[in-house]
């Protein structure tokens, strides 16, 4: 078991021909991921990476059943990217792009409700199963199947993380990067209760960071849905307030979304929160 | 992206939005040239810099004369304002705004943006005007009212209703209170704002609404596709080595401390400046070279670092995951040569390739440590930069 993904899910690529879309294609090919084709406008019939290229999301759900798929366009053709994916009935959607206005976001927010589609980013490393499937930007090389589930806003704090649940022999079960924008897809909370209810995942290690409320709702829910393991680590305990951090979302404004106030919410909670970056896979060992 | 109030008021006039009669000066005779255009029997001369709190350091003067407004424009041209929101060194005072004085009955507050909690857009108003919004917020909620505004749908007249009723406003002002809302949504939207405040929105004795102060702060990820407002940028109210950092597409934050931090990834950046600072040292920026590193970004950064002269030693922190280890560390050497780094450098690196990637660091005859782990990383980079 794991979650979101596994060796039987199929995937297309959306800005498949794409520079990005072609890297990050051929890296997810090497790591066994079943990718079974790709969307570019104007480009259907085509042959790309021996797989074919698709007109349209429907085209390539019609004719792949894809069920996943991962977006590599630029920014401002993005949220039309998420939606064609919604409306052709994929059910997992991992967007990759940084840089979507922030308006957009939330019109496709807000067009996603109902659907039952599931978002993963934007500005976001994607989701992998370690050992089954890779969807994202994030080396395959430094995963190893196990029993940690990760989820993160952050890309290299997430490497970080696998990195170090690999060093202690934990592996991972199945790592989620959530993403740094304000207005994203899934969130801690809808990350969280599937790896409670995943029975390979024995542990979960959550990484925030500054800005937003999400972490003090994960808090509350762990304090009363999660009975596995959690360690928590927060960044930008140094950062200044009302400057934004590298990530749209990481900025403190108002008093609000500060690492100290998240770093109590999940303290009060029962939760162990790590002060160093460098102590996240000792102390999950620590807590299995 | 920030502008200045003058320029936001400009916007607030293209939709609808009253504001008082005024106009921009850049000199000390165009100010009093402008009062009297103006006309009337005193006027209000502001500073204008990216920064709140201007009124209580001398930044927004009332003058009964022409002599007076000159007097004061003389005095704040050319000088630096430090305010509660900026740094020690303040922001410099380049231009005014020259506004007709109104006398005022009520002062109210008036914004809107987005609430990530929410994923909507939300007005927030309240009879609290002319005072720090979240103080107000903090000591007394109640005297806060929010509105959210179903994307689909847009701003409806009864969520006007609601906040006019809120706000105390009768008869016409009902009107001229949607009015000023339906310019605000209408003007967030067209121009992919995140903030829109006005603080305060006056009340005056005929019963007048008009906007006394103006702030506009757009989406960075939006204003490619809006030129006229990226032409009223202006790189003066902001960092120096912020600016130079953008060109290059890197993420650069100037910071009080003496260890210069170059990190791939936002994340991992902010969390190096919090362990520097766990292990007794203090970060001089944030800096987040991306994820695709190469020697020209490598070089840049650490120009940028170093163009700080409190930088007493750096510490590069790169978790090399598509881009290999090897790849990285001859990009960092290449750059310390180019560059001519002069301070001890800390080299962690991690990922595919680290061994080679260590191995190129080690033995250069360069003032270069390469670090097994993060943690040791940060300690010895805070005893070098406490050495020097």
């Amino acid at each position: 078991m794991s979650i979101l993904i596994n060796k039987d899910t199929k995937v297309i690529c959306q800005g498949f021909t794409g520079k990005q879309g072609t890297f990050h294609s051929e890296q997810a090919l090497d790591y066994g991921t079943q990718l079974v084709g790709g969307v570019t406008p104007e480009r259907g019939g085509e042959s790309h990476l021996g797989l074919p290229v698709f007109n349209t999301v429907q085209d390539a759900v019609n004719s792949t059943q894809a069920t996943a798929s991962v977006i590599y366009v630029p920014p401002f053709y993005a949220a039309d990217a998420i939606l064609e994916a919604v409306d052709a009935g994929i059910k997992l959607i991992v967007c990759i792009t940084e840089g979507i206005p922030i308006l957009q976001m939330l019109r496709v927010k807000a067009a996603m409700a109902g659907t039952g589609a599931l978002l993963i980013g934007p500005n976001c490393p994607g989701v992998i199963t370690p050992g089954e499937c890779k969807i994202g930007i994030m080396p395959g090389k430094i995963h190893l199947p196990g029993s940690i589930g990760i989820v993160s806003r952050s890309g290299t704090l997430t490497y970080e993380s696998v990195h170090q649940t690999t060093q202690q022999g934990l592996g991972q079960s199945t790592c989620v990067g959530i993403g740094g924008d304000p207005i994203h897809g899934m969130n801690f909370v809808d990350v969280l209760s599937r790896f409670q209810a995943d029975e390979q995942t024995k542990g979960i290690v959550m990484v925030g960071e500054i800005g937003g409320g999400e972490e003090e709702e994960a808090a509350d829910y762990i304090k009363a849905h999660v009975t596995k393991p959690v360690v928590a680590y927060i960044a930008g305990q140094t950062a200044p307030p009302g400057k934004r951090m590298g990530h749209a979302g990481a900025i403190v404004t108002g008093g609000k979304g500060t690492a100290e106030g998240k770093i109590a919410a999940l303290r009060a909670a029962g939760i162990e929160v790590v002060n160093s970056p460098t102590e996240i896979g000792v102390a999950m060992k620590g807590c299995l | 992206m920030n502008i200045h109030e003058f320029q936001a008021k400009q916007l607030f006039q293209n939709y609808g939005i009253p504001i008082p009669d005024g106009k921009q000066a850049t000199t000390a005779n165009s100010a009093g040239q402008i009062a009297l255009e103006l006309g009337g029997e005193g006027w209000v001369v502001k500073a204008q810099v990216h920064a709140g709190g201007r009124g209580k350091v001398g930044g927004v003067k009332l003058a009964k004369s022409f002599a007076e407004v000159i007097e004061h424009a003389t005095a704040m041209l050319g000088k630096r304002l430090v305010t509660i929101q900026t740094d020690s060194a303040g922001l410099p005072i380049n231009s005014l705004l020259i506004e007709k004085i109104y006398a005022i009955k009520r002062e109210l507050y008036l914004s809107v943006l987005v609430d990530r909690g929410s994923e909507r857009i939300i007005f927030i108003a309240s009879a609290a005007g002319g005072m720090d919004i979240e103080t107000v917020a903090h000591e007394t909620p109640e005297r806060i009212i929010s509105v959210q505004v179903h994307p689909a749908a847009g701003l409806q007249a009864y969520q006007c209703r609601k906040v006019a009723y809120a706000l105390g406003l009768k008869g016409q002002q009902h009107k001229s209170l949607q009015k000023i809302m339906q310019g605000m949504y209408d003007l967030f939207l067209a121009k992919d704002a995140s903030q829109i405040e006005i603080n305060p929105l006056i009340e005056t004795y005929d019963g007048d609404l008009l906007a006394l102060d103006a702030k506009i702060n757009f989406d960075d990820n939006a204003v490619a596709i809006h030129p006229d407002i990226l032409a009223m940028k202006d790189p003066a109210q902001e960092d120096d080595k912020e600016n130079e950092a953008q060109r290059f597409g890197l993420n650069y934050i100037t910071l009080d401390g003496n260890i210069g931090c170059m990190v791939n990834g936002a994340g991992l950046a902010m969390a190096t400046m919090d362990l520097v600072k766990l292990k007794g040292g203090l970060p001089a920026n944030f800096l987040d070279v991306g994820g695709g590193t190469n020697v020209e970004k490598v070089c840049e950064a650490f120009k940028l670092i170093l163009s700080d002269t409190s930088v007493k030693a750096v510490l590069v922190n790169i978790f090399g995951g598509i881009v290999k280890c090897d790849v990285i560390a001859s990009g960092i050497l290449a750059a310390i040569e180019q560059v001519h780094v002069t301070v001890p450098v800390v080299v962690r690196l991690e990922g595919t390739n680290v061994e080679e990637g260590r191995a190129l660091l080690s033995n250069t005859g360069l003032k270069i440590y390469a670090a097994d782990d993060l943690a040791h990383a940060a300690e010895q980079v805070v005893k070098l930069a406490e050495a020097v």
